[in-house]
């Protein structure tokens, strides 16, 4: 691995973990697609402030993209509480506009400037380590390395420091404001750094896909664990893993490094959908086809019970009497009491079915149920 | 320019002809269909097909080695629908919530199809120039066979609205009646869904994926402020599109480096915030003004039944009251002075040398009136 790679990979990993926490309580508080408008919309504030300074590092860009991310969000609050349109119309509304600015600024200036809407939207994560960062003359990395590992810095202290007030106003925010916290003050300090997080990242992973590093590791891990620390955990080491092996894949390939880390994330989050412990498709499909078969051999064993030494019992405890009384088929019926003998539920004696004293146990705690 | 000149050149200029065109049949429909998603509360999914759609652009090219509007419209489509599709699948069956599923299909899609066109920029030939444009959409390389596929696509989109109307309306309105009238509203879901995903593909190349999604939202959001009737709705949504896109259009070939896509977007912006503030019955403006005539009355009535009451608790109608009293009676003291002069102006109240307040004949009247109105209510 040369040094370039090493640096590469190391941005994409901070970027990762820097996306992954915000984005942990995007995805529980249903607000993930504020982080598709705020991505979009500081194209904006990125434009403007770059007209100032010109220069696509500066510092200013950060504070400029994060006012227009606030800036989106209070737009939307304000077309949300006219209550002339719904909350997910608003959000369509208010991006576009501020993005179309952005790219007829960007386009009317073209020829001035050093700033085309691909760069921002799509970023170009191979050319990060040209720039560089010095320190009294020493080169010690590439700058967006510092400013990415910055941001997620900034992100973990929030999140340590106002774990507590988070964690209160994301599941019960009446109790939170009841309680004398301010959950739209919350809110409005984790949209500020979603901003900050989305300018800090557009320069390396592009502003579209700055949304599936933030929404997808902790989705996918929203499908593993119910702990809200262990989510945040899980969210950063899923982002990590997607980032390095998303690098790997674009190397290998020779395409799009941001493109193949956000298709890794989508793999991973599929994975996790389909074979995560107890929420994954295959978990859930096997518990149903387990259940199905339990909930048959106590219908049988409920069935045998209530006939069990009654006059009727001749008739009623028959196997080729299930037919009539439980619809089931023969073949169904030879499935379930075979499986009911192999658990000591019943026994066979020619054409009758017994149950054995384990089998009454259980239907008489099934009746009771 | 005059108007004139823009409009000879609308007609003869064959550029600004097929982009307004191809402008004007993304706005009716995307507009019109943008109705059902905004009332069904899936203004987003506009933003997520469209973003969806990249890879499948992509693959099309990559599988067919053909840039035909058809081939692109297909393979976009296929895409969008599919995304879709896992949007509604993951909601469905897991705990994630309708939001995350939208933002991480979308971004993750759109990822993909990055790595595809990356992919398909590192091939020798030299005929992939120009799916890039997919991106920000580039309505001046539409050609007339694009206009034509596309008004063709639109055509039948907004046929099959006309055939499934009334599922449509229900499923919109209130889909558990819908069900119990034995319409399959599953079956319905999923042919709106499916049309408005070709209603965005078609738009795709004249305003690419970003900016797709307002075309979806903003036509039905100003139309939503003019009316309360799906109808008309769908039909000024349709006539919002198609205005923004040809006043976007023009306005673009009028001035040199304004894109396309961008223009039409603010246009049709512009018509939601002029929709927002002045429509009939929801408009903000209409609305602050009847609240402020609304207040004015009720200060008015408020201070004349004090007046009443005082007259009556006096039993002399002709004795005067200070500012004071009435203030003290008031809730809103401030504006008891200056609804006394409008009252004065009525000719309903008197004020005697020592500024002192007192009922007219006519006041006492109005008063009584209002007073038995009030008592008729209770």
């Amino acid at each position: 691995m040369s040094s370039a790679q090493i640096e590469i990979q190391l941005i994409a990993v901070v970027v990762a973990a820097a996306c992954a926490l915000p984005g942990v309580f995007l995805v529980l508080r249903r607000t993930a697609m504020m982080s598709d408008a705020i991505s979009h919309a500081i194209l904006f504030g990125i434009v403007i402030a770059f007209f100032v300074t010109e220069d696509l590092t500066s510092p200013f860009l950060v504070v400029a993209a994060t006012l227009t991310g606030v800036l989106t969000v209070s737009l939307v609050e304000l077309l949300n509480r006219s209550r002339l349109v719904k909350e997910d119309a608003a959000i369509g509304l208010v991006f576009p506009v501020l993005f179309s600015i952005g790219v007829i600024l960007v386009s009317r200036y073209a020829g001035d400037i050093h700033l085309d809407t691909d760069a921002v939207l799509l970023g170009e994560l191979a050319f990060a380590p040209f720039d560089r960062f010095e320190l009294f003359g020493y080169d010690i990395g590439p700058r967006s390395l510092y400013l990415m590992g910055g941001i997620m810095l900034i992100n973990l202290a929030f999140i340590i420091f106002f774990f507590k007030e988070l964690k209160l106003a994301t599941f019960d925010a009446g109790l939170a404001a009841a309680l004398g916290f301010t959950p739209w003050m919350i809110h409005y300090a984790l949209m500020s750094l979603v901003s900050v997080t989305a300018v800090g990242a557009f320069n390396a992973v592009g502003s579209i896909l700055v949304v599936a590093l933030m929404i997808a590791p902790p989705a996918t891990a929203y499908l593993i664990t119910d702990k809200l620390s262990r989510m945040i955990t899980l969210s950063v080491v899923i982002g990590v893993i997607s980032a390095i092996a998303g690098y790997w894949v674009a190397h290998w390939l020779d395409v799009s490094i941001a493109g193949s880390m956000a298709s890794l994330t989508g793999i991973v989050f599929l994975l996790a959908f389909l074979l995560a412990p107890e929420r994954g498709m295959v978990a859930i499909a096997r518990r149903r086809f387990r259940q199905k078969w339990e909930f048959a051999q106590t219908m049988l064993a409920i069935h045998l019970f209530s006939h069990e030494d009654q006059p009727e019992a001749d008739r009623e405890c028959r196997f080729d009497h299930m037919d009539e009384h439980m619809r089931w088929n023969e073949d169904f019926s030879e499935k379930v009491v075979g499986r009911a003998e192999e658990n000591d539920i019943l026994r066979r004696e020619g054409e009758y079915l017994r149950l054995t004293d384990h089998g009454r146990d259980l239907a008489r705690t099934a009746m009771i149920k | 320019m005059d108007l004139g000149a823009v409009f000879h050149n609308l007609i003869f200029d064959y550029t600004l002809r097929t982009v307004a065109l191809g402008s004007a049949v993304l706005g009716l429909v995307s507009g019109s269909l943008g109705t059902f998603a905004v009332l069904r509360r899936q203004s987003l999914l506009g933003d997520s097909v469209s973003h969806t759609a990249l890879p499948g652009i992509a693959l099309a090219f990559l599988l067919t080695g053909s840039k035909a509007p058809l081939v692109m419209i297909i393979g976009a489509a296929v895409a969008g629908w599919g995304g879709t599709l896992l949007v509604i699948s993951i909601v469905r069956q897991s705990r994630i919530k309708m939001d995350s599923a939208l933002g991480m299909i979308l971004s993750v899609f759109f990822g993909f199809g990055l790595v595809l066109l990356t992919f398909i920029q590192k091939r020798p030939d030299a005929r992939q120039a120009g799916l890039e444009k997919f991106l920000f959409g580039q309505a001046t390389a539409l050609m007339e066979r694009d206009v034509i596929v596309m008004a063709i696509l639109g055509a039948l989109v907004l046929i099959i609205v006309g055939l499934f109307w009334k599922e449509f309306k229900l499923l919109s309105f209130d889909r558990e009646f819908g069900s119990s009238m034995g319409l399959s509203m599953h079956r319905a879901e999923i042919l709106l869904t499916t049309i408005l995903v070709i209603a965005i593909v078609i738009g795709l190349q004249t305003v690419g994926v970003v900016l797709m999604s307002a075309m979806v939202v903003a036509p039905a959001a100003a139309a939503r402020q003019w009316t309360d009737r799906l109808g008309l709705m769908v039909v000024l949504a349709a006539i919002f599109g198609a205005v923004a896109g040809v006043g976007g259009a023009v306005i673009s070939s009028l001035t040199e480096r304004l894109p396309t896509g961008p223009t039409i977007v603010l246009c049709i912006s512009g018509i939601v915030i002029i929709s927002m503030l002045f429509a009939g019955n929801r408009g903000l403006f209409w609305n602050r003004l009847r609240r402020r005539r609304s207040r004015k009355k009720l200060a008015l009535e408020a201070v004349l039944l004090d007046m009443y009451e005082l007259a009556r608790q006096h039993g002399d109608r002709e004795h005067g009251h200070p500012l004071t009293t009435l203030q003290a009676m008031s809730f809103r003291p401030g504006s008891v002075s200056h609804t006394l002069q409008v009252l004065e102006e009525k000719g309903w109240v008197l004020v005697n040398s020592a500024g002192e307040w007192s009922l007219s004949a006519d006041g006492y009247k109005a008063a009584e009136k209002q007073a038995a109105a009030m008592e008729a209510k209770r």
